[in-house]
C-alpha cells in the first residue's frame, strides 16, 4: 500500500507541534497524539531553526552526509579502548614541548585575561620549573611573551582547573587501543591547597617534586608491570557503583587501587617508596578523575576530524571562557563567556567568592559520563539539591542531545540502558537543552582550592556559533 | 493600579494557551487587565502600549513566558498570579517514559524513538519556524498537516517536490482544516463518515462545506486541505492533485469535491484535466470561476459553497439533483427587518474571520452590483484601509494577516471582531452587519457567548439612536460539534441576531435587507 493510501486508510497517529487545541480535537474524535513539548528551535532564532533542519538526518544531501559521518563517529566514540599503558614527562610525552612551553586548560587564553587560579597555576609552574625564583618572577616572565601558553588539548592532554602542564611534570599517557592514538593527563595532586587550584606555595612545591621523583617512576615501572590498565573497563564497573566518573571517583579510584597496589609491591621499590606510594594514593579519592579524563580524551580524538560529523569532541572551560570543538571542524573552538556553577558551597564560602566555570573535566560528559551518568550516581545529587529522581532526569534528558547511547556503560537504574554518548550540536540548537556538566567550584583568588561542587550548563551559544560555522563549511544555509 | 509580574525562564507555551490562560485570570473579582505572552520583541510592544511592561518583562527575552496582572490590591494581583502559576503546572501532558523520573522529548526525534508508529505530524508553531518542522517531518517519512502561515512560497514549493518524491502528503502551509478518517486536524467540524472526499484550498470553505453536508444528511470519507496557495502558479496544485489521486483510490470515497477560490488558469486546467479520467463522481467549485471549463470536462460546477455540499450530497445518496438545496424563505425574514432605518443608512459591514467564507460574500454582493470593499478587494480598486473610511459595503477578513500580528486567529480570538462590531454598530451608514460564526475542533468554545452581548449592545445603541440595526449570521457547523450549532444559533437570535442557514444564504438576506425594494437578494 502506497504511503497516500496508508494515511487515509486508518485513524491518523498524530504528533502535534504547537497549539494544544488542535490535540484535543483530534484526540476527542478517536485519534491517537503525542505531545511535544516544543519550543522554538535556536532560542527562538529561525535561521537556526532552518539549518538544524537542512542538516537533519536524511537519505541523500548534506543530511544524509551527516547522519553517515555520526554514525562512524559514535561508533568509534562508544568502540574505543583506553589503556593507561605509562607515564612520562609531560616534556618527552607531548608534541612542542620546549621548556619555556605551559599547556593550561580550556580554549587559549592570554596571560592577561586569565582568572585567578590559572595565573596562580601559570605562576606555580614557572617557579616549579626554576624559571623563575619568586612570584614577582615569575609574573614578569609569564607576562614577558617568553612562555608559550597553548590549550592542553592542543597537545591531545587534559588537566583538571587550571589544567597546568609545565614541560617536567608526570603525565599519564593513556592509548586508545582500538585506533592507536594516545591522550595525555597530569597525575592527580589529591585535595587542599594544590596547584590546579593556582596554590604555588613550598608544600604545593614539595609535592608535585615528590609526585615527579618518586611517584611517577614508582607508577610507571607497575603500569608496566601489568601491561596497561583497561580504563574503560574501570569506568564500566565504577559506573555500577555508584560513580558517575567526574565528581565522584570513590570506587573507581578504589578499583584502581586494586590493580595497582599488587604491582607497586612486586616492582622492588627503593625502601619506603612503596608505604609512601600507597599511603598517597589511599588518601585519594579522585585519583582515577585525572586518567578517566585521558581516556575520554582517547576516545573522542578518535572520533575527532570527521568531515560532516556534527558530534561534540571537546567541551573545556579556562575560567573566562567556555569552549567547544566539533568533530568535522577540527581543532576550531567556538566560545562563550563561562558562567558560575549552581551547587552546594563548603561552609564559609559563597557564589561570591566562586570562579566562572573551570577545567578540562568537562571531556567527561563529553564522552557520556559523569553529569550524563547522574542517574547512576545519586549520592552525588547532593550537589544540585536534589532527590535520585532529579539525578535519572538529568541523564534521562541528556539522552535528547545525543547521538546514542554506550551499550558499555550500562546504567542499573535505567534497566541498564547504556549511558547518553556523543553530543550532537544539531540537537542541543533544536532543544535548548545545554549538556550539563558535574564541576567542583574553584575560589576566584588563586590558591584557596575548592570552595564548593555542582552542576552547570555548557552555553547554547558555542553549540550555535558551532552550527552556523559547521553549516557555513558545507555550504548549507 | 499595583501591576505585578510573573517570569518564567526558558518556559515556553503556545499563544492560544497563554491568551486563554489570561482571559480566565483577568475574570477574576479585583483584576483590571491581565496579559501573559512570550517576551518577544513585537509582545514587548504590546506589554508597553497597554502600560504593562515591568522591569522584570523588560529584562526577558523571547524564551521566557511573562505573565503581568493590573489589580485594584497587590494581594488580588498575586493571588491571580498564584492560579496562574498553578494552571502552569496542572498542564503537564502526561509521562511515557518508564522509571521513576520522565522527561517530554522536545524535538520530532525524540518523540519518535518513543512513538515510531506516528504517520502524521500537525504543525501550529509561529510561521518562522514551521517550514523547519515540516522539512525534518518529510526526511522522517511523516505526512504534514501544517496550519502555520508566514511560510515562503519558496520554501512551500521545497516542501512539497520533496513530499511528492517521497509520496507524502503536505497539507498546507496555511491550511486551516482536515479531517482524516473522521479525526478533525487544525479547525475542523464534527461530521459524520460517509462517502464524499473533498479536496480544498480553502480552510473555511472546506469546514462550510463538509458542515453542510452533515446538516443536510451526507457524511464525509476524507477531506484534504492543500494551503490556501497550491493553485498558484508557482506550486502547480501538487498537493490538489496527490489529493485528487488518493481519494480516487480510497475505497470509501465515491463522490469528489474540489474547493478554491479561482485557480491560476493553466494550473485550473491542470487540475481539470486531472479529474477529467476520473471514475468517480467530481463537483467542482471554483469560487468565481467560469462553469464552463469545469462542465467540459464532465463535472459538476457549483458556484457557491452551498451548491457544492448540496450537489455532492444528491450525489451521494441518489437524489434528484436538480431539486432546490434546503433554504428558509428569507424574503419575510428581510421585509420584517427592513424597517425603523435612517436614509444614510445603506451599507453592509461584514466582519468575517472565515477567508472564504468572506470571499463569497464578496461575490455575491457584486453579482448583484453592490460594491464591496475590502482589505482582500475583488479588484484593486476596492481595497480599503484603516486610515480611508469608504462610503460603500465594507467586507472585512479578519483572519487576514494585517489583523492577526501578535494574537491567535479570529475564529479564537474575537477582540478585533468584537472592536469592528462595535464601530460598524455606531456607524450612521450602516444598515446591516453581516458576520460568520464559526464552530467545531480548534474554533473558540463558545463563540456565541463572545457575540451575543455586543450584538446586543451595538441594536440598543443604534436603537437609543433612533434607528434600526440587522445584524445577520450563518452559522458554519453541526450539532455534534462541542459548541452545539442549536444551543449557538440560539444565543445569538436572543441577542436579536437573524440566523440563515448557510454563508452564502447569509450573505443574499443582507443584500435583501440593504436594498430598499428587497429586490436581488433573496
Amino acid at each position: 500500500m502506497s504511503k497516500m493510501q496508508q494515511l487515509l486508510s486508518d485513524k491518523p497517529r498524530l504528533i502535534n507541534i504547537g497549539l494544544r487545541s488542535f490535540a484535543d480535537g483530534a484526540r476527542q474524535r478517536g485519534a491517537e497524539v503525542f505531545p511535544l513539548d516544543w519550543r522554538p528551535p535556536g532560542r527562538g532564532d529561525a535561521y537556526l531553526a532552518r539549518l538544524v533542519a537542512l542538516l537533519a538526518d536524511d537519505d541523500a544531501g548534506p543530511g544524509a552526509a551527516v547522519a553517515a559521518a555520526n554514525r562512524i563517529a559514535l561508533q568509534r566514540l562508544s568502540e574505543s579502548q583506553p589503556v593507561w599503558v605509562d607515564v612520562q614527562p609531560a616534556r618527552q610525552a607531548l608534541a612542542d614541548m620546549d621548556d619555556h612551553t605551559i599547556l593550561h586548560a580550556g580554549p587559549l587564553v592570554a596571560w592577561e585575561d586569565m582568572c585567578g587560579p590559572m595565573r596562580g597555576g601559570i605562576i606555580g609552574a614557572l617557579i616549579y620549573e626554576g624559571l623563575a625564583g619568586d612570584p614577582k618572577e615569575a609574573k614578569a616572565l609569564a607576562g614577558s611573551g617568553q612562555v608559550q601558553l597553548a590549550p592542553c588539548h592542543s597537545r591531545y592532554a587534559v588537566g583538571p582547573m587550571a589544567g597546568i602542564i609545565s614541560p617536567s611534570m608526570p603525565v599519564v599517557v593513556v592509548r586508545n587501543e582500538a585506533y592507536g592514538n594516545v591522550a595525555f593527563a597530569t597525575l592527580n595532586e589529591g585535595w587542599g591547597r594544590t596547584l590546579r587550584f593556582g596554590a604555588y606555595d613550598e608544600a604545593v612545591m614539595a609535592r608535585l617534586k615528590w609526585m615527579e621523583q618518586t611517584l611517577a617512576p614508582a607508577l610507571k615501572k607497575a603500569i608496566k608491570h601489568l601491561g596497561g590498565i583497561n580504563v574503560k573497563s574501570i569506568t564500566a564497573r565504577a559506573l555500577q557503583m555508584g560513580d558517575e566518573c567526574h565528581n565522584r571517583d570513590l570506587a573507581a579510584t578504589a578499583l584502581l587501587f586494586k590493580e595497582l597496589a599488587p604491582a607497586l609491591a612486586a616492582v622492588n621499590l627503593r625502601g619506603g617508596v612503596l608505604r609512601e606510594v600507597l599511603h598517597f594514593l589511599s588518601q585519594q579519592e579522585h585519583f582515577f578523575l585525572n586518567i578517566s579524563m585521558a581516556a575520554c580524551k582517547a576516545s573522542l580524538h578518535a572520533a575527532a576530524g570527521l568531515s560532516n560529523s556534527t558530534l561534540v569532541t571537546v567541551v573545556a572551560r579556562n575560567g573566562v571562557e567556555v569552549g567547544i570543538q566539533v568533530s568535522c571542524s577540527g581543532e576550531r573552538w567556538y566560545t562563550a563567556p563561562a558562567t558560575i556553577p549552581l551547587g552546594l558551597f563548603f561552609p564559609g564560602y559563597s557564589e561570591g567568592d566562586a570562579n566562572p566555570d573551570l577545567g578540562d573535566s568537562a571531556i567527561s560528559e563529553t564522552a557520556g559520563i559523569g553529569a550524563f551518568a547522574m542517574g547512576a550516581a545519586p549520592a552525588i545529587v547532593q550537589f544540585v539539591g536534589g532527590t535520585p529522581e532529579d539525578a535519572l532526569r538529568f541523564t534521562l534528558e541528556m539522552y535528547e542531545i545525543t547521538l546514542g547511547e554506550n551499550p558499555h556503560y550500562a546504567l542499573p537504574p535505567l534497566s541498564f540502558r547504556g549511558t547518553p554518548t556523543g553530543i550532537d550540536i544539531r540537537r542541543v540548537v533544536e532543544t535548548g537543552i545545554a549538556p550539563v556538566v558535574n564541576t567542583g567550584i574553584a575560589h576566584k583568588e588563586s590558591g584557596h582550592g575548592l570552595v564548593g561542587a555542582g552542576i552547570v550548563p555548557v552555553p547554547l551559544e558555542c553549540f550555535e556559533k558551532a552550527l552556523r560555522g559547521v553549516a557555513e563549511a558545507m555550504n548549507v544555509h | 493600579m499595583p501591576v505585578k509580574d510573573l517570569i518564567k525562564h526558558d518556559t515556553y507555551q503556545d499563544s492560544v494557551f497563554l491568551m486563554r490562560l489570561a482571559q480566565e485570570i483577568s475574570q477574576m473579582e479585583g483584576v483590571q487587565v491581565a496579559s501573559a505572552l512570550m517576551a518577544t520583541p513585537q509582545n514587548k510592544e504590546v506589554l508597553k502600549n497597554t502600560s504593562l511592561l515591568t522591569p522584570d518583562a523588560e529584562r526577558a527575552g523571547p524564551n521566557d513566558l511573562v505573565i503581568v496582572v493590573a489589580a485594584t490590591s497587590a494581594t488580588i494581583a498575586e493571588e491571580a498570579l498564584r492560579r496562574a502559576e498553578e494552571r502552569l503546572v496542572t498542564i503537564q501532558v502526561p509521562a511515557r517514559e518508564t522509571g521513576m523520573a520522565t522527561v517530554l522529548p522536545r524535538n520530532l526525534d525524540g518523540a519518535l524513538r518513543r512513538w515510531p508508529q506516528a504517520n502524521l505530524v500537525s504543525i501550529s508553531t509561529p510561521g518562522p519556524y514551521a517550514a523547519a518542522e515540516a522539512l525534518k517531518a518529510l526526511k522522517r517519512g511523516l505526512h504534514v498537516f501544517l496550519f502555520s502561515d508566514n511560510v515562503s512560497l519558496e520554501d512551500e514549493l521545497m516542501l512539497k517536490r520533496r513530499a511528492q518524491e517521497s509520496d507524502l502528503l503536505v497539507m498546507g502551509p496555511d491550511c486551516g482544516t482536515a479531517i482524516i478518517r473522521g479525526v478533525p486536524l487544525g479547525f475542523a467540524n464534527a461530521v459524520r463518515r460517509g462517502t464524499i472526499g473533498l479536496v480544498a484550498a480553502s480552510g473555511s470553505g472546506l469546514q462550510e462545506v463538509t458542515s453542510l453536508i452533515h446538516n443536510w444528511g451526507g457524511g464525509v470519507s476524507q477531506a484534504i486541505g492543500t494551503g490556501s496557495r497550491d493553485l498558484h502558479g508557482e506550486i502547480g496544485g501538487i498537493s490538489m492533485r496527490m489529493g485528487i489521486d488518493a481519494l480516487q483510490e480510497d475505497d470509501d470515497t465515491k463522490v469528489l469535491v474540489l474547493l478554491s477560490k479561482p485557480p491560476e488558469p493553466r494550473v485550473a486546467s491542470a487540475i481539470l484535466d486531472h479529474i477529467a479520467t476520473a471514475c468517480i463522481s467530481v463537483v467542482v467549485c471554483f469560487l468565481g470561476g467560469d462553469p464552463a471549463d469545469i462542465q467540459a470536462r464532465d463535472a459538476l460546477a457549483a458556484t457557491t459553497l452551498e451548491e457544492a455540499a448540496w450537489l455532492a450530497v444528491c450525489l451521494s445518496q441518489g437524489w434528484d439533483m436538480t431539486s432546490p438545496l434546503p433554504s428558509e424563505d428569507l424574503s419575510d425574514t428581510a421585509a420584517a427587518q427592513r424597517r425603523g432605518f435612517s436614509p444614510e443608512q445603506r451599507y453592509i459591514s461584514g466582519l468575517f474571520s472565515g477567508g472564504t467564507l468572506c470571499y463569497e460574500a464578496m461575490l455575491i454582493l457584486q453579482r448583484v452590483g453592490r460594491i464591496p470593499y475590502s482589505n482582500v478587494p475583488l479588484r484593486p480598486e476596492w481595497a480599503w484601509s484603516p486610515s480611508r473610511p469608504v462610503a460603500s459595503d465594507l467586507i472585512l477578513d479578519l483572519g487576514s494577516d494585517e489583523f492577526t500580528v501578535g494574537r491567535p486567529h479570529p475564529m479564537i480570538d474575537f477582540r478585533t471582531r468584537l472592536a469592528y462590531l462595535k464601530g460598524a454598530g455606531q456607524d450612521p451608514q450602516v444598515r446591516v452587519i453581516l458576520l460568520d460564526v464559526i464552530l467545531g475542533y480548534g474554533a473558540h468554545p463558545d463563540p456565541a457567548g463572545e457575540l451575543a452581548p455586543a450584538i446586543a449592545d451595538a441594536k440598543d445603541r443604534a436603537g437609543a439612536e433612533g434607528r434600526s440595526l440587522a445584524i445577520v449570521a450563518s452559522i458554519c457547523g453541526t450539532d455534534d460539534d462541542p459548541q452545539g450549532f442549536l444551543a449557538q444559533k440560539e444565543k445569538l437570535q436572543r441577542a436579536g441576531a437573524v440566523i440563515a442557514p448557510t454563508s452564502a444564504q447569509a450573505a443574499r438576506l443582507a443584500v435583501a435587507i440593504a436594498v430598499d425594494d428587497g429586490a436581488g437578494g433573496v
